[in-house]
């Protein structure tokens, strides 16, 4: 008779007559080390940067349109032209031609789903010489100003969180979810 | 030699025949054309007793180079003037044998440059709705159990001058070399899911990036438990930092800028994040108006790597017609080749082993009769989806999707040996501006 030394060697010689639960025993073993340090609340506010669709993830702060064009015209306007457009990169407004014309132009106004990506994008890579060097408030601003190149909203709107999650961007219902259809194929 | 089909292909297993069958015919093989113009003359030497047989080999060294007689052997890179790091650079598959892509040939895809960082100053958070948020070092993770899996990566973005008008002229790879295919190894993660305990609601996780733009990408919680893996090592070494080093995020057989690099952050949510580059960008837009989105599987595709575009067989005679197929689907059950644009078709060998998410190497053997010839090859894939002609994915998708264009690929090949793109025989140069689709690569 096989001597148990420790509950373990008991608890897998159960399982081991028990046939099919030996398998998820198995598996169990095969997993991690456990090796993750827990991370505070304040350590995740500090790395988690995602705006989500609804408006999670914005900060507090506000800009205006007029801030925002100051912004732009020093830190933008190199790369993505004057009012979004005839620069080297993307062009952010003035869409001429539309979605189902010969050579269509995507831009925020005429393309994007929604605008909390607009905050998210800036935020985290633009300036592209100097990515996530705007203060939350730079980054309303020339986010408002953007919108508002783009027809989206008004000369004198102040962007703050709850004004910018509660925008229906124009294209909103122009995609279809591939992944919901056919698993993304 | 008897035909198997049209204008020349042979038999898939001629070479392999004991006794060959083929008389005194030797094999040849294309040359490279711009290698040809540039070819230095060489001196001459007794082959039978060279001078390197008569004095003393280099040293040894700490990390081997490729002979400095394969020095064209590179990849091709094309970057935004104005910002160096947004841009990419391709695999020049069409001067590679085998199924893995050497290090330091794998493509690459940067929005904003490759960061340079040291492991011990970086750590990836797993949060959002888990039951334990926590932070692993890089390492603790290589103290987890590892396995290893072969798959390809490929940018959603890959082959898409196909979308022009009219041909590209450049060679195979550097029209068709964003993808390459390596061994990963790493951390499943579903063993990192099941110790931080994701809530019921999570449905997706947000993963993010430690370089200057801060990629940020939502994948399905789904793939996550399927296949995924949290790389460390591409073909047996720690992965390159233009590669994501030191952690990078593999999703087999999905878009390759789903497969994070440099990863960071991994939040678990119940929706996806609606990312930049989930909706303005890797979006397909179709004619009617509305894009495609989510398109995450890269379907099946294959193309003749030799001979390719921009070379030259320089007499008739017997050939070896090789290339690669790959199917985010899974395997490639069988690849068809034809010689005479699509009249017939002969069943291709496939090089063992066939992996799933894979480059598949397939060959088959031709008499090359010194008559004007259109090779294409045709790949299938276990699900049973067959690579499309070009002219019915235009017809179904238009021409201003940008991402997975993956049509089947004509090399037209003229009574002189020179091989260039053509498009289906029954389709012709729509427009005499190469670059009309409607977005670079920023
Ligand atoms: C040094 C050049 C440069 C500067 C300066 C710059 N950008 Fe960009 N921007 C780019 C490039 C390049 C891209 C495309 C990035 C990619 O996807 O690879 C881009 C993309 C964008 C996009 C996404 C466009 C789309 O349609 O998807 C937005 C929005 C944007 N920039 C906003 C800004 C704002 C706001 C500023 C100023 C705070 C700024 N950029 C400064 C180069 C620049």
């Amino acid at each position: 008779m096989i001597k148990m030394k420790s509950p373990k060697a008991l608890i897998l010689l159960i399982l081991m007559l028990a046939g099919t639960s030996l398998r998820s025993y198995c598996e169990t073993l095969l997993n991690g080390p456990m090796l993750g340090e827990p991370a505070s609340s304040e350590e995740i506010a500090a790395w988690d940067i995602s705006v989500m669709p609804g408006g999670d993830g914005l900060p507090g702060g506000k800009g205006s349109v007029a801030q925002g064009r100051r912004i732009y015209e020093k830190q933008c306007i190199s790369c993505h032209g004057p009012r979004g457009q005839g620069g080297n990169a993307d062009q952010l407004a003035g869409a001429g031609m539309g979605l189902t014309s010969e050579y269509p132009e995507k831009t925020i106004g005429s393309y994007w789903p929604y605008a909390t990506t607009l905050f998210d994008m800036i935020r985290r890579s633009m300036p592209m010489t100097a990515p996530g060097t705007l203060s939350d408030d730079e980054v309303y601003a020339v986010t408002a100003y953007l919108l508002y190149l783009n027809g989206i909203i008004e000369e004198d709107t102040l962007l703050d969180a709850e004004v910018l999650s509660a925008i229906k961007m124009p294209n909103r219902d122009g995609f279809i979810n591939v992944y919901e259809e056919t698993g993304g194929n | 030699m008897q035909e198997v089909a049209g204008n020349g292909l042979l038999d898939r297993r001629l070479f392999l025949k004991t006794g060959f069958g083929i008389g005194a015919a030797t094999l040849l093989a294309p040359v490279v054309m711009k290698n040809l113009e540039a070819a230095p003359e060489a001196a001459p030497v007794n082959t039978a007793s060279p001078p390197w047989m008569h004095t003393p080999g280099a040293g040894y060294s700490t990390y081997g180079m490729p002979s400095k007689f394969e020095d064209d052997v590179v990849r091709f890179p094309s970057a935004n003037s104005a910002i160096p790091g947004n841009g990419v650079s391709w695999t020049p598959l069409h001067l590679l044998e085998g199924t893995i892509t050497p290090n330091g040939l794998h493509y690459e895809r940067h929005h904003n440059g490759v960061p340079q960082i040291n492991p011990s100053q970086h750590r990836l958070l797993i949060h959002g709705l888990v039951k334990n948020p926590s932070f692993f070092s890089i390492e603790n993770l290589l103290r987890y159990p590892l396995r290893s899996r072969i798959c390809f990566v490929e940018c959603g973005g890959n082959s898409n001058a196909g979308w022009n008008k009219s041909p590209i002229r450049s060679e195979a790879g550097y029209f068709h070399g964003l993808v390459s295919c390596s061994e990963w190894t790493g951390i499943p993660l579903p063993v990192l899911l099941d110790e931080v305990k994701p809530t019921k609601k999570a449905h997706w996780l947000i993963a993010e990036g430690a370089d200057a733009f801060a990629m940020q990408m939502s994948i399905p919680l789904e793939k996550a438990m399927d296949d995924a893996m949290l790389a460390l090592y591409q073909n047996g070494e720690r992965i390159r930092p233009e590669n994501g080093y030191p952690l990078r995020l593999i999703l087999p057989g999905w878009e390759g800028v789903m497969n994070v690099k440099w990863l960071r952050r991994l939040k678990l949510t119940d929706c996806p994040v609606m990312a930049r580059n989930e909706t303005s960008r890797y979006t397909e837009l179709l004619p009617d108006g509305k894009a495609r989105m989510f398109t995450m599987v890269m379907q099946a595709k294959s193309l003749i790597t030799s001979p390719s575009a921009n070379m030259l067989l320089r007499e008739a005679g017997l050939y070896q017609i090789t290339g690669l197929a790959w199917s985010g689907r899974g395997k490639i059950t069988r690849v068809d080749v034809t010689a005479d644009g699509g009249n017939t078709w002969a069943e291709a060998e496939l090089q063992e082993p066939v992996l799933s998410k894979s480059f598949t190497r397939f060959r088959i053997p031709w008499q090359w009769n010194g008559s004007p010839a259109t090779l294409q090859s045709r790949a299938t894939d276990e699900s049973g989806y067959v690579q499309p002609q070009r002219k019915d994915l235009v017809a179904e998708r238009g021409r201003h999707g940008f991402f997975h264009y993956n049509a089947i690929v004509s090399w037209q090949i003229d009574e002189f040996g020179s091989v260039s793109h053509v498009y289906d025989k029954d389709e012709i140069a729509e427009s005499s501006d190469p670059v009309d689709i409607d977005a670079g690569w920023d």
